[in-house]
């Protein structure tokens, strides 16, 4: 690699040619602070908050000092570069101030209040006058139309990193800039509504926004409400992903497993039973392994696809709707648990389902769409009742006063909260297919597998690639995050070129440990660090230090299938654990 | 909220369709061809309507809102069609200090349209224009090819009922 020599604050170092000012300031542990900037999504140089001075060469002298955007500027030979100027700070500060002349600046009742870049941006910067350049200000009305988030324009920054996410890392595009100048912002095509677009409700973008502008639509107050209501039993379940990322809200460094603490916070919440989707993932297995051979022994349509991510079926249904029939019929680990909570749990304890209440904490956004789905009702009433992101979970614990640091560690409750290894890794990419060959193989073969480690599907790339030999068949399987990836494979796949049995696919890139529903991390972390890759860590421990590691093996499953589905696949398993899908297209 | 779609029904024939989808065709593969396209398309409808951007949205491959943001962005792009009678109202620096800036709100009013907008029953298209060269005569409007000068409010109500046939 080609080096250059430069100069930062008056300190030799040596970059690689090619790097931007930034990156560069970057490997001389130099921080430059940025706003729009996000690492190969969003390097357009809008925000003007990386300013920094430089010189370049002029032949054998230093030419005049000027101002440049770091992220996009690259380095030359001999550059000096100067990030802390007063001209630089005073750049800075004004350009936040011009930001805040048509922000909509309700910080105290803001959902990003302690969280916000721009309110830490202020602060670093020392604006002290937030009305400094006051006048005309534009007004939105909000987008409230999509059953998982709002759109607050009065908060829009236009860092478009929004707009990149959805476009670039997802391959969807219904968000984009409309109008310019003044009148910009941030829309759907022709201002509809995004509950009318082909959004998958992925909340990438609402992970990705540094300010308040894009949020969840909160279930909190619903829920402590069920809590409150005594003629009702209020059950909850929690993701594989949650657990790898809650601690983030309350200081713990990125990859921390909070599982124990998580558990304990939920029974002082007061949910009447604690349980863990895990159960859910595990009982998806059954099923989905069973499907799987089914279709490969009785000519079904392949490959087949699995179906646990609602981003990614609504994807599907809107950008591949000839490809529906290759889902997996099989509900997702969330709703397979509401389903099992509300007829096999219900009969159990005696309860009516509709005196039952089933709370989801997802890592997810999608999970607020797919609950209002159709054929999501094994019970006669919606199999769960409310899905919330894991901040919204961090919202509550802190609203009850709970000491999340000081709790002790607790377990989940029995039966539904009891679950394996393999249920556990559903939150990262490759994890599904990882748990359903696990099971899957044993079944194929009958015999117990040596290793049960499937190295070739782990591993945050967006797509991966794998063949076994499974009793004399050769199984191709793909592992696609992303929805962009997912574009990329499934042209693939209908075009003749790939021809996989079996592919997994989720919505976010890394999978659900990524989900648009976990804790946010500033730009400026998520460019340094693989976020996706620290959570995906967490669960792959838990895996490996658990006693039971394949979804058939799990007590509780096999409970459930003695006591009440029978077999997996029969009647009435897929009566409660199947669904079916809708062939939406792009545009009406 | 609800899409913001033109008011005046869609009138696109088969035969300008298949005018555009050949121009699209054309431009098959190249880079930026969404310029030339969206002007090329304008010249066939006379407009954009969310009808012609879905065919283009759809032929290309590229998301219908990253092409409503490019039709919004310029101009030159127009989401209505252009009325019988276009009222252009000049805001260049002599005609806006002469008021021309409430004779545009009051026909947006008497109108019951925004700038750009053309009324339901095809009429009236208003714009906004800079100097048309007679500053002499400001504040000014044209309709069509008229040009009137010197104008207040109160002089709108005749102008338009020049105009009833």
């Amino acid at each position: 690699m080609d080096m250059i020599n430069i100069k930062i604050n008056g300190m030799d170092y040596e970059a690689p040619k090619g790097t931007t000012v930034l990156e560069a300031a970057r490997l001389a542990n130099v921080e430059i602070p940025t706003l729009c900037f996000l690492k190969d999504i969003n390097e357009i140089g809008a925000c003007r908050i990386c300013i920094v001075e430089v010189s370049e060469k002029r032949g054998e002298a230093m030419g005049p000092k000027r101002m440049i955007a770091s992220c996009v500027y690259p380095i030359s030979e001999g550059m000096h570069i100067y990030t802390n100027t007063p001209k630089v700070i005073e750049s800075r500060k004004k350009t936040l101030e011009l930001i805040l002349s048509n922000h909509d600046r309700k910080c105290l009742s803001c959902v990003r209040s302690g969280n916000c870049e721009l309110q830490k941006l202020c602060k670093d910067m020392g604006v002290e006058v937030e009305s400094r350049y006051d006048g005309e200000k534009t007004s939105f009305e909000l987008d409230t139309s999509a059953a998982h988030m709002v759109r607050d324009n009065n908060k829009c920054i236009l860092c478009r990193r929004c707009v990149a996410v959805c476009s670039k890392v997802q391959g969807i595009g219904v968000i984009g800039a409309n109008e310019r100048g003044f009148k910009t912002n941030i829309a759907c095509a022709f201002e509809d509504g995004l509950a009318n677009t082909s959004c998958v409700s992925c909340g990438q973008c609402i992970a990705v926004c540094p300010v308040g502008a894009l949020y969840e639509k909160d279930s909190t107050a619903d829920i402590f409400e069920a809590i409150a209501d005594d003629s009702k039993t209020v059950v909850v379940q929690t993701a594989p992903a949650v657990r790898a990322a809650l601690g983030e809200a309350f200081g713990y460094p990125i990859g921390t497993d909070v599982e124990g603490k998580m558990a304990a916070a939920l029974r002082r919440l007061g949910f009447d039973k604690v349980f863990d989707t895990d159960f859910g993932a595990d009982l998806t297995i059954m099923e989905e392994a069973h499907e799987f051979l089914d279709r490969v022994q009785n000519g079904g349509k392949l490959p087949m696809i699995t179906s646990c991510s609602p981003g990614w079926i609504k994807y599907c249904e809107h950008y591949f709707p000839d490809m529906t029939e290759n889902l997996s019929s099989c509900k997702s680990p969330m709703q397979m648990f509401g389903a099992t909570v509300k007829t096999y749990y219900a009969e159990k304890i005696g309860v009516k389902p509709e005196d039952i209440v089933v709370v989801a904490v997802m890592p997810c956004t999608a999970k607020k769409f797919e609950i209002g789905r159709d054929d999501q009702n094994a019970a006669g009433v919606a199999d769960v009742d409310y899905s919330i992101t894991t901040r919204e979970l961090a919202r509550m614990i802190e609203r009850s006063g709970i000491k999340f640091n000081e709790l002790p560690d607790e377990k989940f409750d029995d039966p539904l909260g009891i679950s394996t290894g393999a249920g556990v890794i559903f939150g990262a990419t490759g994890g599904v297919m990882e748990a359903a060959l696990r099971t899957a193989v044993e079944t194929l073969t009958g015999e117990e597998l040596k290793s049960i480690e499937f190295s070739e599907v782990r591993g945050t790339e967006g797509i991966k690639e794998a063949s076994y030999d499974v009793a004399g068949m050769t199984v191709k399987v793909a592992v696609v995050s992303g929805l962009a990836n997912a574009r990329e494979v499934l042209k693939k796949v209908e075009s003749g070129e790939a021809d996989y049995q079996f592919i997994e696919i989720m919505g976010c890139p890394g999978g659900c440990v990524n989900g648009g529903g976990q804790p946010q991390q500033p730009g400026w972390v998520r460019n340094t660090v693989d976020i996706k890759a620290l959570r995906a860590k967490v669960l792959y421990d838990i895996d490996s230090d658990m006693p039971i590691r394949k979804s058939h093996e799990n007590p509780a499953i096999k409970k459930v299938y003695e006591e009440y589905f029978g077999e997996p696949g029969s009647e009435k398993a897929h009566h409660i654990l199947h669904t079916s899908y809708v062939k939406r297209g792009l545009y009406k | 909220m609800a899409a913001k779609t033109c008011s005046i029904p869609f009138a696109g024939t088969a035969e300008q369709e298949a005018r555009l989808k050949e121009i699209i065709a054309s431009h098959k593969g190249d880079k930026g061809a969404l310029m030339p396209v969206l002007q090329q398309a304008q010249e066939i409808y006379g407009y954009l309507p969310i009808e012609v951007q879905t065919i283009i949205a759809t032929e290309m491959d590229i998301p219908l809102e990253k092409i409503y943001g490019v039709v919004t962005f310029y101009s030159q792009f127009s989401l209505n069609p252009k009325g019988k009678y276009t009222i252009s109202v000049c805001l260049g620096t002599a005609c806006y200090v002469k008021g021309s800036g409430d004779l545009f709100d009051e026909l947006s009013a008497k109108l019951g349209i925004s700038g750009g907008e053309t009324t339901p029953d095809g009429k009236f298209s208003l714009v906004d224009c800079r100097c048309i060269g007679a500053c002499g005569l400001a504040p000014v409007l044209t309709v069509n090819d008229d040009v009137y000068g010197r104008l207040t409010v109160d002089d709108l109500d005749g102008i338009l009922e020049k105009y009833q046939d």
